[in-house]
């Protein structure tokens, strides 16, 4: 079978792939939205979690597809479009892409013609995030027996201690922005970007409590991190 | 059905859903081999694994130790199988659970969690692929260079504001590990490729702050 990496066999695999994902988001989404009505919650508030968050991840999607769009020079479009739509990120599918590729000696500039390449590469990308999605079926029961355990001993300490998992999570990130700094006033820019986006984020909250605009709540993050982004358009050619 | 039977089921059906997810990434490349015959031996597999295996492996099982907890049971069996986890997953889950004024590892929290998840899932899944299906006319606008500083500033954009949020509730806890972190990456910018590395050190460092503030009465 001659290869071609935008082939409709390799369109079809994405499909089957990406159908899976769908019924799998639709069944557990249905089944919380379910649970919420038995339990009593305010299922208001269950709706605006679904419209909020879906307004929150067009950004980052976009963003993701923009993923897709650097590996498919490359690999073509229907690899990318699963390993981007199934597990991976941008971060770990190009490093795994660009090894294997170097290791074969074959060049990242052109789109890839040699189907046991190609293959190599796909293999890679699988099994080198395995332990990510196989340990959580392995894991799991086990990580939240122990969670429960602490919460069960002290209950206001079980809370704290998720927290501060949290936090610790955000402190990292939050300490990357500041990584570029010693590069002069253009690694200053993620702070820039960071400081308008926790400067909007204050100012819907004093929207939401002062002024008691309440429906703003939901939709404060999606406001700050939208508003951080055009931000970064305005002050990069100004700064850089 | 009660809480613990739900949770029972949940992870029931977590389970097939995730084994079936693997047997099915697993047939990604089986079938790419099988349809082209293009089987492409040990040694370059091994090759390329050797690249990316070490610090990818070490960050999927912290991922799984340090993200399970805030994202519920269901939410887990969704969101390791979906991935981007750390900039949209996670953020997501406990955005939705902030505003529902729920919290993680209750009934409550595991719903809105999982919802949130979900929700997050088919949206992204959706726009990847009408992206791809109109990429001609869209790869324009995604290749601007106009646009190019929104997106690489993403996590930025999306941190400072859920900084607010948890920082503002819990500043006592938070400002070691972000004391650290911060003098961290200044001392050695390096480290921001390894910064999945890093979340459990700063969530390590975070517990042990609050168990120290927590047993002197300050929290």
């Amino acid at each position: 079978m001659k290869f071609d990496p935008n082939g409709s066999f390799l369109y079809l695999v994405a499909v089957i792939i990406i159908l899976f994902v769908i019924a799998q988001s639709l069944f557990f989404l249905i089944r919380a939205y379910k649970r919420a009505g038995v339990i009593g919650m305010d299922m208001k508030q269950v709706r605006k979690t679904i419209i909020s968050t879906t307004i929150f991840t067009i950004a980052p999607a976009v963003s993701i597809l923009l993923g897709v769009v650097t590996l498919s020079k490359f690999l073509g479009l229907p690899l990318p479009w699963i390993r981007l739509s199934v597990i991976g990120a941008i971060t770990y599918e190009l490093p795994a892409a660009s090894t294997t590729a170097n290791a074969l000696g074959v060049s990242l500039s052109e789109t890839i013609s040699d189907p046991k390449a190609y293959s190599a590469i796909a293999w890679v990308m699988t099994l080198g995030i395995m332990p990510s999605i196989v340990l959580v079926p392995i894991l799991l029961k086990r990580i939240q027996k122990g969670i429960f355990s602490i919460k069960n001993k002290d209950a206001k300490w079980g809370d704290l201690f998720i927290t501060a998992m949290f936090l610790g999570m955000i402190s990292a990130f939050l300490g990357m922005v500041f990584s570029d700094v010693r590069s002069g006033l253009v690694g200053w820019i993620p702070i820039f970007v960071l400081l308008f986006s926790a400067l909007l984020m204050g100012v819907c909250g004093i929207l939401v409590k002062v002024c008691k605009i309440k429906w703003l709540q939901n939709y404060a993050l999606p406001i700050s991190m939208l508003g951080a982004m055009a931000f970064a358009v305005v002050i990069t050619p100004l700064i850089g | 059905m009660n809480k613990k039977s739900y949770d029972n089921v949940t992870h029931f059906y977590g389970q097939i859903w995730i084994w079936t997810a693997i047997v099915l990434l697993l047939c990604v490349p089986i079938s790419i081999c099988i349809y082209y015959n293009a089987w492409p031996g040990m040694a370059p597999v091994l090759e390329g694994l050797l690249g990316v295996a070490p610090i990818f492996w070490t960050v999927g099982t912290i991922e799984v130790i340090t993200y399970t907890p805030m994202l519920g049971t269901a939410g887990s069996y969704l969101g390791f199988v979906t991935g981007n986890l750390t900039n949209l997953k996670v953020p997501s889950a406990l955005n939705a659970m902030e505003n529902a004024k729920v919290k993680s590892q209750t009934e409550e929290g595991e719903v809105i969690s999982t919802i949130a998840i979900a929700t997050s899932s088919i949206v992204t899944t959706i726009i990847i692929a009408a992206g791809v299906l109109l990429l001609a006319q869209l790869a324009p606008i995604l290749n601007s260079p106009t646009l190019k500083p929104a997106f690489e500033n993403i996590l930025p954009a999306l941190f400072g504001g859920l900084a607010v949020v948890y920082v503002s509730k819990n500043w006592k806890i938070s400002l070691t590990p972000l004391i650290f972190m911060v003098v961290l990456f200044l001392l050695v910018p390096s480290l921001a490729g390894s910064v999945g590395i890093l979340v459990p050190v700063g969530s390590i460092i975070s517990i042990i702050a609050a168990r120290i503030l927590y047993k002197k009465k300050l929290l």
